[in-house]
């Protein structure tokens, strides 16, 4: 399928009743981001309702870490409107902002953990969405309740018996584990990760897929994702959206794609419509 | 004929590039302000060569160590080390909040940044020695104004090293903090100050060993510990008690730079 039909699918998909009926958790209008010169984003838009499970696809450069990243305000936009849990993400700042940010989960490719803590003081940062203070720095410091709610995640994704040990010890998929009991810790409504297991070997990527994406619909959690794994994007997702130098270039439910399709966002045979 | 081309045309290409002229005249200038500094400081390889005998004459007569004062010696010793002590333990105190502002990153505006480190490289260009005048002139004569002189300088020290640990510091974890809602005093405390710990430590360590040694000198100005010790032994010709003194400020460097290297190998 040609890049030209996979827009079409898109815009289909875009306008399906279905789509437009759902409450909304993210609703993105025109998002725009230039690194100097060069624009990632074009007027990005789209919605995704409560509880769908949404992979993010397209080559390397197309600007899918930079759309999440912005969704959460990490990057700032220069134009275009975020709304996230019914609020305007940005128009928020100081601490609105932060009490939305920690109603979503962030799972981040190379785990982002503090490499000299345990495992279980990484868990416990995410009680900073709730709490400051030093009782939610270290696990040394922290509230016998938070300490339990903290182990409690770790057991969720199989790692309780590595409470003790430091983050830089574990392995590549332990790491990633306990970067998802961190973003349980936060208790959230809803969940972005950006590319989750490109730094995983293909058994540890599938065990985490499975653990990550479980969890999160176990709560009924919306899940954005992003990834370079088709068969990740088709297994995990109930909706595909397509990223291509910037503009969006498919939209569409998985169970309607077909891998060659697919296939063709990567190829770069031709330019994306303007 | 520049490097490349010389590459390009199957050449060898020269062992040495030749200089530009302003480049070679640079050079000269360097050298020649080298030769006109070895004049200035007199140095004489005669005056060397005939200081050798006195300086064999002053070595005999400090043995054997005159060993009667050894009481009053490490009494005063002791409190050299004190006042390393209390003056690194508050220079590193001090000097972390100094360093998180003038840390680019973590900076809450480029005022304080700029007004940060421009405190921070005052404490280190100015000497200890006479931040101790200082102090001896304001506070008085006594360990506590040599303590203050040596926690500044530990701030010039640290500050410096712990603003350029921070900044080293990965940015992913401090990103997934601020994603997850953290405040900023969050960030720093739980994912920046644990990540640079292993650098502190370092700089810490090695800052007690500069402010032992230094703590020697300051007494020279008054500013306590047994550096008066030395000068008055020498200024009075008893150089077997000096020789005491050269000995036991020796053993507590010494002693200093090995528990220092084991803690640094320990924590590390």
């Amino acid at each position: 399928m040609s890049i030209a039909a996979v827009y079409t699918t898109a815009q289909d998909a875009a306008a399906s009743p279905e789509a437009a009926a759902s409450p909304c958790d993210i609703r993105i209008a025109d998002l725009r981001k230039s690194f100097g010169t060069h624009q990632v984003l074009k007027g990005i838009g789209l919605e995704i309702g409560r509880g769908q499970s949404v992979a993010l696809l397209g080559a390397n450069g197309s600007g899918k870490s930079t759309l999440l990243r912005c969704c959460l305000r990490l990057l700032e936009p220069d134009g275009g409107q975020v709304r996230l849990l019914d609020q305007e993400m940005t128009a928020l700042g100081g601490g609105a902002l932060r009490r939305l940010r920690a109603q979503v989960g962030f799972v981040f490719q190379r785990h982002n953990l503090v490499p000299r803590l345990s495992a279980l003081s990484n868990v416990l940062h995410g009680v900073q969405a709730r709490r400051g203070g030093p009782q939610s720095w270290f696990q040394s410091l922290a509230r016998k309740e938070d300490r339990e709610e903290a182990l409690h995640c770790l057991e969720r994704v199989g790692l309780a018996d590595q409470a003790g040990k430091r983050a830089d010890q574990l392995s590549g998929g332990q790491s990633q584990r306990v970067a998802i009991a961190r973003a349980l810790m936060q208790r959230p409504r809803m969940v972005f990760a950006d590319e989750p297991v490109a730094s995983l070997d293909p058994a540890a990527g599938e065990e985490v897929m499975d653990l990550f994406v479980g969890l999160m619909r176990d709560q009924g959690l919306t899940v954005f994702f992003t990834s370079h794994h088709l068969r990740h994007a088709l297994g995990y997702a109930d909706r595909l959206i397509a990223l291509r130098g910037g503009c969006k270039v498919l939209d569409g439910a998985a169970a309607e794609q077909d891998m060659e399709a697919l296939k063709a966002i990567y190829t770069k045979v031709e330019e994306p419509p303007s | 004929m520049s490097e490349n081309a010389a590459v390009k045309a199957g050449a060898i290409p020269p062992r040495f590039e030749r200089p530009g002229i302003l480049a070679f005249l640079a050079y000269l200038l360097v050298i020649a302000f080298l030769v006109l500094s070895i004049e200035g400081s007199q140095l004489s390889v005669l005056g060397f060569f005939e200081g050798l005998p006195y300086m064999a004459d002053l070595f005999v007569r400090m043995i054997p160590p005159d060993l009667s004062r050894i009481g009053p010696i490490l009494s005063a010793l002791l409190e050299t080390f004190q006042m390393a002590l209390v003056g690194t333990a508050l220079g590193v105190l001090f000097s972390l909040p100094l360093a998180i502002w003038a840390s680019k990153r973590l900076s809450p505006h480029p005022l304080v940044y700029y007004a940060a480190r421009g405190l921070i490289s005052w404490f280190r260009t100015v000497p200890d020695l006479v931040w101790a005048l200082f102090f001896v002139v304001t506070v008085g004569l006594g360990p506590f104004a040599g303590t203050l002189a040596l926690m500044v300088d530990t701030m010039g020290f640290c500050g410096k090293f712990f603003a350029e640990a921070m900044e080293e510091t990965e940015e992913g974890p401090q990103e997934a903090l601020t994603a997850l809602g953290a405040r900023r005093s969050g960030v720093i405390c739980a994912a920046v100050i644990p990540a640079a710990m292993p650098s502190f430590i370092n700089t810490s360590l090695f800052s007690l060993e500069k402010a032992t040694r230094s703590s020697v000198v300051l007494g020279l100005v008054g500013a306590g510990g047994i550096g008066i010790e030395l000068k008055v032994a020498m200024d009075l010709f008893e150089y077997p008690t000096a020789a005491t003194i050269i000995v036991c400020i020796f053993i507590l460097v010494l002693l200093v730079e090995r528990l220092s290297s084991h803690l640094r190998q320990r924590i590390i």
